[in-house]
């Protein structure tokens, strides 16, 4: 896809949800309220009409071919750009998913050793410092230190002799 | 004139308590290191920094955030000389002296010159910003709702006019983010608003960390992964005693220009658009303009370190101004302190410097502080630094995806908004390849419960009349500067045209 086309693509992607923030506002009061001043809907009404001006005009300088990404036919994200973003954005993914079924811990420490040892390709004895070390810094400083307790999910018994500890 | 000599003091004493100044010194440190790195700067590592900073209380969280800063604005240096890639974009100035120095073996001289013009620059605007801060303060007790709505609207005027941007995508960023901060429970009915697809992880808002994380934390390292795919060279730096004297006697060659460009970079620096990109480029042009010898600039000139470094330390002490007076950022990092103050429970604005003078004055002290704590740290471990440079990008980005997700998590501990944040950082680097700006849209999902709140409380206040706005003497100011910055491209562009078709007329 050239960066032209994702232009086009993001602009109307850009107007398509103004308009369902649109339609989404008007579901409440977008009117004048007697007493109370204009409707709880009536900003982000207006604000999301104005999202949808602007898109239009971004699609009418694409014709026009005003803006300098509507002439540009380059490739918008060539493959080895796509892997090197790809993975990292994937992982992320990964990590994100893996939090709600196996807790925060035990995926931190799966993609830890993913990123470092198959991305960085790093030594072992780093990657096992770091892929414990970073889990355990982010413990203390979170659960111990700001008291907010991580999500852990069904790992959460593992960790009731550290809260013994903790707390006692 | 004596009364603010005696908030100062007390200020500074504040600054000085144990754990402020074990706040300031970690900051500055952070902050340098943050500003080094190549892609982080200090808006990164403030918006990703500032869920640990639930750990102490608001006065030293906001030192320490604005420590970070300070310090992220000297970092900035170290990459652009040693590196030839700006460490943040406020440092792009600096390349293009440091580099040739740095290629010609002379890196340790222009390291220091940035240190010390950086020290300069921040000197000057903080006694600037002592000076000034008070009376804007007490000038903005006046202001009403009509008057804060149409300050907002006179903000982000100042990206229209002078981001430099695409305007329709500088205006659709403004929109996208002041819509965002409506999603949730209306401020005046209580009425739930936007929740899509009835998740009730909507019903709380979107908190801005959650977009500041995204874009500036993800957004921001795919970014950097894209474009400089982790590979990059290191100019080595030798540091001696002598050099360090011989680079102390060549202040005098650049201290006037330094000045002149730290005033100018600290008034650019309060506008919210401009901020320290611009006023960084600008001193570089003075220096240059001044010069005896402008043709060296370019090609290896002291001066042309010391002067945009000087220029984006001024620029961010500047965007402090209207952040604490009027309750406006400067910059997208005081946007996101801003943020935050509203977090601690504080109501920045006017009213804070009555209500809360130890938490202003604390925080003006401890600029005075982080601004030698700083220059000392930088100066005595300038090899360190840069030996950190050489970190290889395949530990220091999982280590921040990390910071993001749980930094994303903590403020309300639900996994809706980490999912959010991983959105708006996809979302963020995608718009950012389209030149779509994204500081616009951080600023307004900050200012945006209060631009609403100010805006219908006005029109309540007239019955429905718009005209309010343009009723009161201060309003009316704000309104018609705002008009002349959004027309100001437009009008820029046609005396162009005009221009051109006279001068291809006289051919």
């Amino acid at each position: 896809m050239t960066v032209r086309t994702t232009e086009l693509v993001a602009a109307i992607v850009c107007a398509l949800c103004s308009i369902g923030l649109m339609v989404k506002s008007a579901e409440l009061n977008i009117g004048w309220v007697a007493g109370k001043g204009p409707g709880p809907g009536a900003w982000p009404f207006w604000l999301s009409s104005g999202m949808l001006l602007v898109s239009v005009i971004t699609v009418y300088r694409w014709f026009r071919k005003i803006t300098p990404e509507s002439r540009n036919l380059e490739i918008f994200i060539t493959r080895d750009r796509l892997v090197v973003v790809g993975v990292s954005a994937g992982s992320i993914l990964f990590l994100l998913v893996a939090t709600h079924i196996v807790g925060i811990y035990f995926s931190l420490f799966l993609f830890l050793l993913f990123y470092l040892k198959f991305v960085g390709r790093h030594s072992w004895p780093l990657t096992i410092v770091l892929m414990i070390g970073i889990p355990v810094f982010i413990f203390c400083l979170f659960e111990w230190a700001l008291k907010i307790p991580l999500p852990k999910s069904f790992t959460e018994p593992m960790f009731y002799p550290i809260y013994d500890l903790m707390y006692s | 004139m004596d009364s603010i000599f005696t908030l100062l003091a007390s200020g500074i004493l504040e600054a000085m308590q144990p754990l402020n100044f074990m706040m300031i010194i970690i900051g500055c440190t952070i902050g340098l290191l943050v500003g080094a790195m190549p892609g982080l700067g200090s808006v990164n590592g403030v918006a990703i920094l500032l869920p640990i900073t639930f750990l102490v209380p608001p006065t030293a969280a906001i030192i320490f955030l604005a420590a970070i800063y300070y310090g992220a604005m000297y970092g900035g240096a170290i990459s652009s000389i040693t590196l030839g890639i700006p460490g943040a974009s406020t440092a792009v100035a600096t390349v293009f002296d440091g580099r040739p120095l740095a290629q010609s073996g002379k890196a340790d001289r222009a390291l220091i010159a940035a240190a010390i013009a950086s020290f300069i620059g921040g000197t000057i605007s903080v006694v600037l910003f002592t000076l000034f801060a008070p009376p804007l303060a007490a000038f903005a007790l006046k202001f009403g709702p009509p008057e804060e709505f149409a300050l907002m609207v006179l903000a982000f005027a100042t990206f229209i006019g002078l981001g430099g941007d695409d305007i329709p995508k500088t205006i659709f960023s403004i929109l996208i983010g002041l819509v965002l901060a409506t999603i949730g429970l209306d401020i005046i009915s209580g009425q739930p608003r936007l929740i899509f697809g009835d998740i009730t992880g909507f019903l709380h808002g979107i908190n801005f960390l959650v977009l500041a994380i995204g874009i500036y934390g993800i957004g921001e390292m795919l970014w950097t992964l894209e474009t400089t795919r982790g590979e990059v060279t290191v100019h080595k730096v030798k540091m001696s005693v002598r050099s360090f004297l011989a680079s102390l006697r060549e202040i005098k060659s650049y201290i006037g220009t330094t000045s002149l460009g730290s005033v100018i970079g600290y008034f650019v620096g309060t506008l919210p658009a401009a901020g320290a990109t611009p006023a960084s480029l600008m001193s570089y042009g003075l220096a240059k303009t001044f010069s005896s010898k402008p043709e060296t600039f370019g090609k290896g000139n002291v001066a042309g370190v010391a002067a945009p470094e000087a220029g984006n330390n001024a620029a961010s002490t500047g965007s402090m101004l209207p952040m604490i007076t009027l309750g406006i950022p400067g910059s997208p990092t005081t946007a996101i302190l801003l943020g935050g103050m509203i977090i601690w429970g504080l109501r920045p604005g006017p009213l804070l410097f009555t209500e809360h003078p130890e938490f202003v004055w604390g925080l003006i002290g401890s600029l005075y502080i982080a601004n030698f704590a700083t220059v000392l740290i930088n100066l005595a471990f300038i090899p360190v630094f840069v030996k950190i440079l050489t970190l290889p990008f395949t530990i220091l980005a999982p280590t921040i995806y990390i910071l993001c997700v749980v930094g994303g998590y903590a403020p309300t501990q639900t996994m809706h908004d980490v999912w959010l944040m991983f959105l708006f950082g996809i979302i963020g680097y995608l718009l950012r390849k389209l030149n779509y700006p994204v500081a616009p849209a951080v600023l307004a999902i900050v200012l945006g419960p209060l631009a609403e709140r100010s805006l219908r409380q006005s029109l309540l206040a007239s019955q429905g009349e718009m005209t309010i706005f343009i009723e009161r003497p201060i309003s009316l100011v704000c309104i018609l500067l705002a008009i002349a910055l959004i027309s100001y491209p437009t009008i820029q562009k046609l005396i162009k045209r005009r221009r051109a078709q006279a001068t291809s007329g006289e051919k």
